[in-house]
């Protein structure tokens, strides 16, 4: 709404003009400028300039909504009340549902963990019928690494649904509602996903799957304020795709081992700087989501999937919905399973640290850290 | 006085400069039509252009034997006034502690802190928190959410709001037994009616937002909290020119303390952080820059110390600085008992 014309605004026909001779067409240009400087453009008086602010602004804020008629429209509207269920007892429960429309869920760990598997999964559980408990519609996959398997993803669902997949042509149907896509570079990426917002809204597609963005954004630019602002874009980009077509987005990130000047602190607590430094030599290697703290704040859902003693779990690290809870999880042939689901609470930063330890068949990343 | 001070356009301005009007003085003897022959401008322009001269000369040499300006307050008065107000409480004790009771009224507050540290949390509490009734020493208002991120969770409200009815009715067997009149009719759905919700997705809306708000508050007298989460978001992305977004940021805040002062409501903004080289490494800081950090009354920063959630006073013109340990449960931001310990991961 930020581009809405001025000329349509109900202004006062003199000062809609002043406006347009000015220039001035979009709301967004108008409010870019102070009262003053205004003033000063148009040349009219302060109360002119007074009131045509208030009616632009007016005009351009989005209307309210109660966070009742929210909830409301949710329920009545959107398939189990927005959510897709992951078949995860307990991280469902822990999530109201499953995984929210709307907004942007994170898989975050190291190699190997399981955030294809569990990608597949969600993929596969979104293009089944609605019967079965799925969403279904189509499936976009944005599969940047090359590591998306039907084979595997078919694997799973018989396993998963019998009954279903043994229908003659039930498995071609449900493959056949999941597009991948294999994007080359980013330019070729984002060139996809502006296609993709027309494409949303005409195929029915239910779910939009990214694996994995920091492939593609650590793949061409290091570090830098020139990577920030291509993030950026990004960010609001793929958000405001999932906000206007009501679905979720599952985008995995990687991890990289933490360097050692890196910012962990406030500059209020400094004296306890020296002990943190001192933990980062522990045995432990410490690894952290590889796209920085910014595009931490844009995903609303964090899940870390990591591994110690031995153990698989998999971590609500950020969600406005649940208390930091961990699953522990293991893979098998029907994809993740949970092993149990009442899940550990945890207390403190620990859910937001990545293991990776100790697990014969997962990359040990010590060696890499001592280089 | 200068007339190049008095909120006139520029052409009359330029007017009365070339005429040879240049101070205020030599405009208060003239009559709107003595002026309007001078400037070749119609008489009632010439007559507003005067209105202004005269208020704004006024402004200028307040009257000396009154010696109060108008709209202006002792600090007496302000004093009385701040006690009666109730304050918005956090539902975490300690938390409220520092901050000296509460969120307070006709202030602004900006909380930041890291990713997953409990920014929506905090902010869907308070929204849920500003309408306990007057009864249950609270405001009995609405409030305001002002949603940039698309992270705020209906159900998450509706989980809050119900814990807080049932906390309320446990308040009410406890201290109330022999009133028994002052039940609990609020209702979890009330709630949910009493939070307006705003989906902001651009700068632009956000800034149309705030001028409308002042409108919207007249409409709705009750709202009590304004919560915009988060302030960043939008201006952290597309903006090329630094100076104008200051400029912007620095209008928003202006109009968003006029508005904590006008209708005596609290205002809530929260900042994403960054990181910052300073003194030869890096550390956390809130977003936006420096010259925002001069823009709102109070300054929280929520952050880990160890195994616990703490919220820090970094800036208050009227509380101490001080840390306080809090923590999300299922009902909400609570206080961080030792008793409340949960099973520790290994």
């Amino acid at each position: 709404m930020a581009n809405k014309l001025i000329n349509q605004m109900g202004l006062p026909k003199s000062i809609a003009n002043v406006f347009a001779a000015r220039n001035i067409t979009t709301a967004k240009e108008a409010l870019s400028l102070t009262e003053f400087e205004l003033m000063e453009v148009l040349d009219v008086s302060l109360a002119d300039v007074t009131s045509a602010i208030a009616r632009i602004s007016e005009i351009t804020c989005p209307p309210y909504q109660t966070a009742l008629t929210l909830m409301e429209q949710r329920v009545q509207k959107e398939h189990m009340g927005g959510h897709l269920p992951t078949r995860l007892k307990g991280l469902d429960n822990a999530l109201c549902g499953g995984i929210p429309f709307g907004v942007l869920t994170e898989l975050v760990g190291p190699a190997g963990i399981g955030k294809t598997q569990l990608c597949l999964k969600l993929a596969l559980l979104a293009s089944l019928p609605t019967a079965y408990g799925g969403l279904g519609g189509r499936v976009i996959y944005i599969d940047v690494e090359s590591k998306f398997s039907s084979k595997r993803m078919i694997e799973m669902g018989s396993k998963s649904f019998p009954d279903m997949f043994h229908t003659k042509g039930m498995a071609q149907e449900m493959a056949g509602r999941i597009l991948v896509l294999q994007p080359a570079s980013l330019s070729e990426f984002t060139e996809s996903l502006q296609q993709l917002k027309i494409s949303l809204l005409q195929n029915q597609v239910k779910l939009l799957i990214i694996d994995s963005m920091a492939a593609l954004i650590s793949g061409e630019y290091g570090q830098g304020p020139a990577r920030q602002h291509l993030l950026g874009w990004h960010i609001s980009f793929i958000k405001s795709l999932a906000e206007f077509s009501r679905i979720p987005v599952v985008v995995t990130n990687q991890v990289r081992s933490q360097t050692r000047d890196e910012a962990c602190q406030y500059s209020f607590q400094g004296q306890s700087r020296e002990k943190a430094v001192e933990d980062h030599t522990g045995y432990d290697s410490h690894l952290v989501a590889a796209l920085g703290i910014h595009w931490a704040h844009a995903v609303t859902i964090r899940l870390v999937l990591d591994s110690k003693s031995g153990k698989r779990f998999i971590k609500l690290a950020k969600s406005p919905i649940s208390p930091p809870l961990a699953f522990p999880y293991n893979i098998t042939s029907s994809g993740i399973t949970l092993l149990n689901d009442d899940g550990i609470e945890l207390t403190g930063p620990e859910i937001n640290s990545i293991h990776c330890q100790g697990h014969s068949d997962i990359i040990n990343f010590d060696g890499e850290r001592f280089q | 006085m200068e007339v190049g001070r008095l909120p006139i356009s520029a052409s009359q301005r330029g007017k009365l400069i070339s005429a040879g009007y240049t101070t205020l003085a030599s405009l208060s003897s003239l009559s709107p039509s003595d002026l309007a022959r001078d400037l070749k401008i119609p008489e009632s322009e010439a007559f507003e252009i005067l209105k202004v001269a005269s208020h704004d000369c006024r402004l200028d040499q307040p009257d000396k034997s009154n010696g109060i300006f108008a709209g202006a307050q002792t600090a007496w008065e302000m004093l009385h006034e701040e006690q009666s107000f109730p304050r918005i409480t956090t539902s975490c004790a300690d938390l409220d502690n520092i901050l000296g009771g509460g969120i307070n009224c006709k202030e602004v507050t900006e909380i930041g802190g890291v990713p997953g540290i409990g920014k929506t949390q905090l902010g869907i509490q308070l929204s849920v928190n500003v309408q306990i009734p007057v009864d249950f020493g609270g405001l009995g208002g609405k409030a305001v959410y002002i949603d940039t991120e698309g992270s705020f969770m209906v159900e998450r409200a509706l989980q809050i709001a119900e814990a807080s009815v049932v906390d309320m009715s446990h308040y009410n067997e406890l201290l109330r037994k022999e009133l028994r009149t002052c039940q609990v009719e609020i209702q979890p759905t009330d709630i949910l009616k009493n939070i307006f919700y705003f989906r902001i997705c651009s700068y632009t809306e956000q800034i149309a937002l705030i001028n409308h708000l002042d409108k919207f508050i007249l409409e709705h007298k009750d709202v009590k909290i304004v919560i915009i989460d988060s302030v960043t978001f939008h201006f952290r992305q597309d903006f090329e020119d630094l100076a104008l977004r200051t400029r912007l940021l620095g209008g928003m805040a202006l109009k968003l303390m006029n508005l904590a002062n006008k209708y005596n409501l609290a205002v809530v903004i929260f900042n994403q952080v960054t990181t910052k080289h300073k003194e030869g490494s890096f550390q956390l800081s809130l977003a936006l820059g420096d010259s925002w950090s001069h823009c709102c009354t109070n300054r929280v920063i929520l952050y880990w110390n160890g195994d616990e959630r703490n919220a820090h006073i970094d800036k208050s013109p009227s509380l101490k600085s001080a840390s306080a340990p809090f923590s999300v449960t299922r009902k909400g931001i609570r206080n961080s008992a030792s008793n409340h310990k949960r099973i520790k991961l290994m």
